[in-house]
């Protein structure tokens, strides 16, 4: 166990220097922000003091985890980067905090299905019947995220996270096609649910700890949460600089 | 025992739009009315931290608790209802305002055609152009004898629109002038008019200008903020019933709200209703409360359930095709559309207004020749500029991954490069699409849910087809790179939103033997309930519903007046 986790560990950090490097992020730069607090491993105590350090009025207290091990952790923060990865337009999930607005969902309303029917009986229904499962999104995570590594094991013989992009996507591919077979869970439910909540965590709100900085907003010229467009409503195409709610409440 | 309170002249069963016309109208009169909604209070000032689309949009702040009441789905009387768990299809309204309060504000009347469909149909086409199984029939009301209601409710709210050359006679222009228009908006304009069809801007409850309505309520105008349908206004620029007539009947000391009440049944005597009953949320007690009138504003669902909880009216029997509660339920054929990719323009389309839009009437009920085509009616053909939020708008073209590397790069590529022109199909009732109680699933209290049997027919499969054509005309002429387009309409699906437009169930008609109320919406079978809302439509149209839902308001509020001097059945 202890070896495997070390082993997780420092393929993380190398796969961190590998994107830091393709993405020209210079680590010792002060350029870049809160963009390199999830790049950085946890455990390493110096560079999170310099990350907090760079940060500055952007720091943030919320980056610590309300439901996910950290071994679920870390699956969700590699699929989710392949689900929406960093590239010449911009930060990936990673980047953008997804893993962590997904913990935080997870821990409410949301994570428990409390605002939904879960009264029985339960019956297989057709498709267009919708969700008929007993099982609340977080059940369906902890199941779903273990398959992954069952998968990748079974077909690579390595842990989810230790994977190269490619085999990655290969499991990631076997899960929205269905072609694997798990009595559970639907696989392609579950990475549905992976992808829609990767898309929420990049582009909702700051507030939910995704869409960091609101650079998933800054990358599709969105302005995020403006009072009004009486005055660009029917002009050509304007790029207004984004405001999140905290700038509403006059921070 | 449930605590029995004084009696009231009217109690009116849900505040949303049904229910606060009905108050205001009555109480302006000098009714005592009660209001019972099972929802929380609201007002314009809940809405400051309303830009949040994860919240609003995707987690449904605004909308019913599913936990605790919900509907069931089957495609077909051999399968088996489950329940709908999570939102999908159609959104439920809860609170004061119900749906009012984010609704997007698209305001039309339904076209003279709808009212009188079955009369119409046959002297154009003959008998034969009807299948079988499709349970058309007149209204018992004309659009005629309509329109001054129409033109109330616009004034009321304030509608901002022009005349649409392809409608109904209008007895005064509309309000307010029409909302802004935009480059996008224009696109579909000029190549409308270069089809040689008829747009004219979409008439609109967001204001295009501050507006004075004659009840004396000021509002804001709209700011195009692009939070609108799943939000509430942080302006009051939409009208909503909380900023119109919720205030209009508090003003005359004559209305008492009660929130966090659950209506559970009507109650009776004979023929007649003596009062609800309800539970008061918060503490459990069942509350009697006797009154003359009951009014029914509880939208489609529960208007239908609770009749049919009460024992009132017939229940509709599919298979004999006698009875009337639960009959003729429709919806609306949705996916018939084009979206186009523009690679030279971006467009400001992350602004908008929920009834921002252009549309044309010339495919719309029967304003074009149907000899040739396996459908009747037809829809309303736009452009909506609602404003694209990023979680819910990630269109690429056909072909791209649903994610990864090329998704991600084509999603925000086109952020601002698409646009899409849809079609809003009509919704014919067969007589196999029927509302009634589930035998199975219950609510929090263990009441049955109520059970929808609805899927699309050829009918609908048809006119998808010939609206996703139009829209593709359209969208061609607009100049885009690109378009993609529905393939085939498939079978209902409750899981996507389509749109909230669920009809019928208690429908409006002249004749007691197959309809459930009068044109004034009063029970043939229970002469002091009034049943207000789209459970009157025997058909849904090609339109968005609550312009229709708001003149057929006002039309039972006369009635109601005129019933608690007269008594008696009023048609
Ligand atoms: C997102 C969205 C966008 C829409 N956009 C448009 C549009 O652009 N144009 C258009 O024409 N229509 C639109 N609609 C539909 C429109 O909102 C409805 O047609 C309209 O609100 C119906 O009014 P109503 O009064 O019949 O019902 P509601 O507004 O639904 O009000 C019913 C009220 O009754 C209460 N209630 C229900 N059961 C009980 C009970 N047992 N006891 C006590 N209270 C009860 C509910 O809580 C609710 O407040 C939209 C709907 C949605 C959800
Ligand atoms: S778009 Fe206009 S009407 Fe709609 S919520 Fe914003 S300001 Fe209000």
């Amino acid at each position: 166990m202890a070896d495997k986790s070390k082993q997780q560990e420092k393929n993380e950090s190398l796969s961190r220097r590998k994107f830091l490097k393709n993405s020209g992020i210079a680590v010792g730069g002060l350029a870049v922000g809160g963009a390199l607090g999830s790049l950085l491993p946890f455990k390493d105590k110096t560079t999170n003091t310099q990350v907090v350090k760079n940060q500055g009025a952007s720091e943030s207290y919320n980056l610590a985890l309300m439901y996910f091990t950290r071994e679920q952790f870390n699956i969700v923060e590699a699929a989710t980067e392949r689900i929406f990865p960093a590239d010449d337009k911009g930060p990936g999930a990673k980047d953008l905090g997804v893993a962590y607005f997904i913990d935080h969902q997870l821990s409410g309303d949301w994570g428990f299905n409390s605002r939904e029917y879960m009264q029985p009986p339960f019956f297989k229904g057709e498709k267009v019947q919708g969700y008929q499962g007993r099982l609340r999104r977080r059940e369906i995570f902890d199941i779903g995220l273990r398959e992954f590594q069952n998968h990748s094991l079974t077909k690579f013989k390595k842990n989810f996270v230790e994977l190269s992009e490619e085999e990655q996507n290969d499991i990631l591919t076997d899960f929205a096609e269905d072609k694997i077979n798990l009595t559970t869970i639907s696989p392609s439910g579950f990475f549905n649910m992976l992808r829609s909540s990767t898309l929420e965590g990049v582009y909702s709100d700051p507030l939910y700890s995704g869409n960091r900085n609101m650079e998933g907003w800054k990358m599709r010229n969105y302005p995020g949460s403006q009072m009004a467009y009486t005055q660009v409503i029917d002009k050509e195409f304007t790029v207004i600089p984004p405001k999140s709610l905290k700038d509403h409440l006059g921070h | 025992m449930a605590k029995k309170l004084p009696k009231v002249d009217v109690v009116i069963v849900g505040v949303g739009w049904a229910g606060g016309i009905i108050a205001a109208e009555l109480t302006k009169q000098g009714l005592n009315c009660v209001g019972l909604e099972r929802g929380i209070e609201r007002k314009t000032e809940d809405y400051f931290m309303v830009h949040d689309e994860l919240r609003y949009a995707l987690r449904y702040d605004l909308m019913q608790n599913l936990s605790k009441e919900t509907i069931t789905f089957r495609g077909n009387e051999k399968l088996r209802a489950l329940p709908m768990r999570q939102y999908g299809s159609f959104l439920l309204g809860e609170g004061l305002g119900g749906s009012g309060v984010h609704w997007n504000g698209q305001t039309y009347r339904f076209l003279p055609y709808d009212f009188e469909i079955r009369t119409k149909t046959i002297e154009r086409y003959g008998e034969n152009k009807i299948p079988k199984d499709m349970t058309i029939q007149d209204w018992g009301i004309t659009y005629d004898e309509l329109e001054p209601y129409f033109d109330k409710f616009e004034k009321m709210a304030g509608i901002s629109g022009e005349e649409n050359p392809l409608a109904g006679k209008r007895s005064s222009p509309y309000p307010t002038p029409p909302m802004k228009t935009t480059p996008a908006l224009e696109k579909f304009k000029k190549a409308a008019t270069n089809l040689k069809l008829h747009p004219y801007n979409r008439p609109s409850a967001n204001l295009s200008e501050a507006y004075t309505n004659p009840d004396g309520v000021a509002r804001a105008a709209c700011q195009y903020c692009a939070y609108c349908e799943r939000f509430g206004c942080e302006y009051g620029a939409k009208a909503d019933p909380v900023v119109t007539v919720i205030p209009v009947a508090k003003k005359t000391g004559k209305f008492e709200i009660r929130t966090h009440s659950n209506v559970r049944r009507v109650l009776k005597s004979g023929n007649k209703a003596t009062g609800v009953m309800y539970v008061d949320t918060t503490t459990g007690e069942e509350i009697e409360q006797p009154a003359d009138i009951v009014v029914l504003t509880s939208y489609v669902f529960n208007n239908v359930r609770l009749l049919l909880q009460s024992g009132i009216g017939r229940p509709y029997d599919p298979v004999s095709g006698t009875g009337v509660i639960g009959k003729n339920y429709a919806y609306q054929v949705q996916k018939g559309n084009a979206t186009g990719f523009f690679e030279k323009e971006e467009f400001n389309t992350y602004a908008g207004a929920g009834s921002l839009g252009m549309v044309v009437d010339d495919f719309n009920g029967d304003n074009f020749d149907h000899s040739n085509l396996n459908f009747i009616h037809g829809g309303s053909i736009a452009i909506s500029q609602t404003g694209l939020r990023p979680i819910s708008n990630n269109i690429v073209p056909k072909g791209t991954p649903t994610w990864g590397k090329e998704f991600k790069a084509n999603s925000v590529k086109y952020a601002n490069r698409v646009l899409s022109v849809g079609g809003q199909g009509a919704s014919m009732p067969f007589r196999h699409h029927y509302l009634d109680l589930d035998p199975t699933y219950k609510d929090e209290f263990g009441d049955p849910l109520i059970r929808i049997t609805y899927d699309f027919e050829e009918q609908d499969r048809q006119l998808a087809k010939f609206l996703t054509d139009r829209c593709r005309e359209i969208m061609k002429e607009m100049g885009a790179n690109k378009i993609d387009t529905m393939q085939e309409l498939g079978p209902y699906d409750i899981t996507t939103y389509q749109s909230t437009h669920n009809t019928g169930g208690i429908i409006m008609g002249a004749d007691p033997n197959t309809s459930a109320v009068n044109n004034f919406s009063q029970m043939w079978d229970a002469e002091n309930v009034f049943v207000v809302g789209a459970t009157a439509f025997a058909h849904n149209s090609g339109y968005n519903p609550t312009g229709t839902v708001g003149a057929f308001a006002y039309r039972a509020a006369e009635g109601i007046l005129s019933y608690k001097q007269k008594g008696g059945i009023l048609a």
